[in-house]
């Protein structure tokens, strides 16, 4: 493997509005190594299925453990060890929760330096541990950090990436099926990445179930942190968390979506009585989200959350593929929509060709009825 | 010294911090309509997607990037370079990138380049881009409307060696070589200070793209616009295109989706009891 590429300077010297009369000094090696020697790893030294921990604050997010599940039913079928790859600082601790749901092996890299997200300091450390212990497989959750890192890592360690994979499998070649998505989920496709390792693929959250914890029985194994000076350049000033909604739509049980065909804000209030009373959350599509009436966490689809709920209404939703994709694993989908013509009929369970202004209100009457039994 | 070259001196003197003569470069993907999406058809045998008839456009996040890209330029000076690397028939979307406002653009067509994956497509444009020489600024929609992997921006900014920034929002300042950004993270957003030269990719938020012009259009027509191959770019066939790229892509289908629906009509009252009982049969 090309180790020497990670340790050559990355950046250039920029002289800030000074012409430099003519290309910069030397193209970046990673390329000339690729160009010349067109590097194939040995496949058979690459061994394990690695997962990367995303943690915020010093919390797990959900997705990681998800992957972790995934990870497990990988390992099963390549007879090999399930790793989780944890960043932070001070971070010692959600290292056993790893180890609870799946991780045979947590590499644990804990370092001031590593607090907050970056992508460089990240890269580096992620990037030295792929090259040094060879992993086959490196699954990613497809989150704002997951989305960034996967990308810069696959390009420094030369290797292919596949982006909010749907399913994961192993074939009869032993190699990492990733079925993936393309023009907004009319089409999908099997990634393969037959020559080059690890096979790294981002999935979004709610794809995978996480596993039950078990108790821990593996290791953790404490990393080396060798940050370059260069890496350091980029900082954070500042970060500005919005209110959580109190349950999250991949996590409820029942999800009501608006779209569209909700016209006006006094309307919106029928989707969200609804959910309420339903005990579950509010979604939408792209329409209320520029509205303002959800915001991007609400917005299932394609671009947004997949959501596996028990019951999914949908109200006013044309039902574009986009959209259908986020749902499809809905155990229960009930579309409610005055025009009978609307696509999301042909993907539902129950079909109600109403105007909801009508049928809602007597929906939420009958299921409070239900909830509070007259004596 | 005659009058006129007083008053510029004294301008350039006041806005000398400000006006920083940035080379700017943006990387657009043309793609199929999504309008038109439905007409996609896929060979069954060939496996080859059909995609005749259907025009390519500038996605909504290119077309952001162009449009950020030229704000800067009008904040700060320098020029706009845009690029893509797409087919012959792109060199329309191209010239709408003048016609909106870049000052070049450079079609990167070959077709060598067919069958390129993220990584390929990076390696490509990162060649391109180092042709030109210096540059400050690079920018790109964050994810295309096709593919949508929103992998090409780091892995450029990777291969050119510089840091990038995902999903910004807002670009807040340009000041002693340091960029100020708002971007997207979990539920919230950060912002972030990035030396220059840097690649952000831009996100839906980030401004609203303006039109293009009558004027635009008849300018565009005297802009440079140069189409370059893999030989222009010193890239061996290795490296690009189907054998160049790290992932292949196997099986391809237009998935099911389809669930038989029990449909309902009539009046609201009717129809309240078996939507009631649908309900209670997914959560109890």
């Amino acid at each position: 493997m090309n180790a020497d590429c990670l340790d050559k300077n990355r950046f250039r010297e920029h002289s800030y509005g000074s012409p430099l009369g003519g290309p910069p000094h030397g193209i970046h090696p990673v390329i000339s190594a690729k160009i010349c020697e067109n590097l194939r790893p040995n496949l058979a030294e690459w061994k394990g299925i690695w997962v990367f921990a995303e943690q915020e604050e010093g919390c797990l997010s959900e997705v990681s453990l998800e992957l972790l599940g995934a990870a497990k039913f990988l390992a099963e079928k390549r007879k090999a060890e399930v790793g989780a790859v944890l960043l932070g600082n001070r971070v010692r601790p959600l290292a056993d929760q790893l180890l609870a749901y799946g991780a045979d092996r947590v590499f644990l890299a804990d370092d001031p330096l590593l607090e907050k997200y970056l992508t460089l300091p990240y890269t580096r450390v992620t990037s030295d541990l792929i090259t040094r212990k060879q992993p086959e497989i490196f699954l990613l959750p497809a989150t704002p950090i997951g989305s960034d890192l996967a990308p810069r890592v696959a390009a420094r360690v030369n290797t292919g990436l596949s982006a909010h994979c749907t399913n994961l499998d192993i074939n009869d070649r032993g190699e990492l099926m990733q079925v993936v998505p393309a023009f907004g989920g009319k089409v999908m496709a099997t990634i393969l990445c037959q020559k080059h390792r690890p096979q790294m693929a981002t999935v979004r959250p709610g794809v995978f179930r996480k596993g039950q914890p078990q108790k821990e029985k593996g290791t953790v194994e404490e990393i080396p942190v060798e940050i370059k000076p260069e890496d350091l350049r980029q900082k954070v000033i500042e970060i500005h968390r919005e209110k959580r909604p109190a349950q999250s739509i991949e996590e409820a049980e029942a999800v009501v979506a608006g779209g569209a065909g909700i016209g006006a804000q006094e309307d919106w209030n029928w989707v969200e009585q609804l959910a309420r009373v339903l005990h579950g959350a509010v979604g939408g599509t792209r329409p209320p989200l520029d509205e303002g009436w959800i915001t991007e966490d609400q917005m299932i689809g394609q671009s947004g959350k997949t959501i596996r709920p028990k019951l999914y209404i949908g109200i006013g939703i044309s039902g574009v593929i986009q959209h259908v994709v986020g749902i499809q694993d809905a155990k229960v989908i009930i579309a409610i929509n005055n025009d009978p013509k609307a696509a999301l009929f042909q993907s539902a369970d129950l079909g109600v060709v109403a105007d909801f202004r009508k049928i809602v209100p007597l929906l939420i009457e009958e299921l409070k009825k239900r909830d509070n039994p007259s004596p | 010294m005659p009058f006129e070259d007083h008053f510029l001196s004294a301008v350039s003197a006041c806005s000398a911090v400000k006006f920083l003569d940035m080379n700017i470069i943006v990387c657009l993907k043309p793609a199929p309509d999504p309008k038109r999406w439905d007409s996609i058809q896929l060979d069954p045998i060939t496996k080859a997607l059909q995609r005749e008839g259907i025009p390519s456009v500038l996605g909504p996040l290119d077309k952001r990037a162009l449009e950020e890209g030229l704000r800067v330029r009008e904040k700060h000076g320098g020029k706009v370079v845009a690029i893509a690397m797409a087919p012959p028939w792109a060199k329309d979307n191209l010239v709408e990138a003048l016609a909106m406002g870049a000052d070049e653009a450079y079609l990167l067509s070959d077709r060598a380049f067919a069958g390129s994956d993220t990584w390929s497509t990076s390696l490509v444009l990162s060649k391109a881009i180092t042709k030109f020489g210096v540059f400050d600024l690079i920018l790109c929609g964050s994810y295309s409307v096709d593919g949508s992997t929103g992998h090409v921006g780091a892995q450029l900014g990777e291969f050119l060696g510089i840091p990038n920034v995902s999903q910004v929002v807002a670009v807040e300042s340009i000041v002693g070589g340091m960029l100020r950004s708002r971007s997207i993270v979990e539920s919230g957003y950060r912002v972030l200070e990035t030396p220059l030269p840097c690649l952000i990719t831009v996100s839906r938020e980030i401004n609203t793209p303006r039109f293009t012009s009558l004027f635009g259009v008849i300018e565009a027509e005297s802009k440079p616009l140069a189409a370059w191959a893999a030989a222009e770019l010193g890239l061996s066939p290795d490296a690009i295109g189907f054998n160049g790229s790290p992932t292949q892509t196997g099986d391809v289908f237009l998935p099911e989706m389809k669930r038989k629906a029990q449909m309902l009509a009539g009046e609201p009252e009717e129809m309240v009891p078996e939507i009631i009982r649908k309900i209670r049969q997914a959560i109890g």
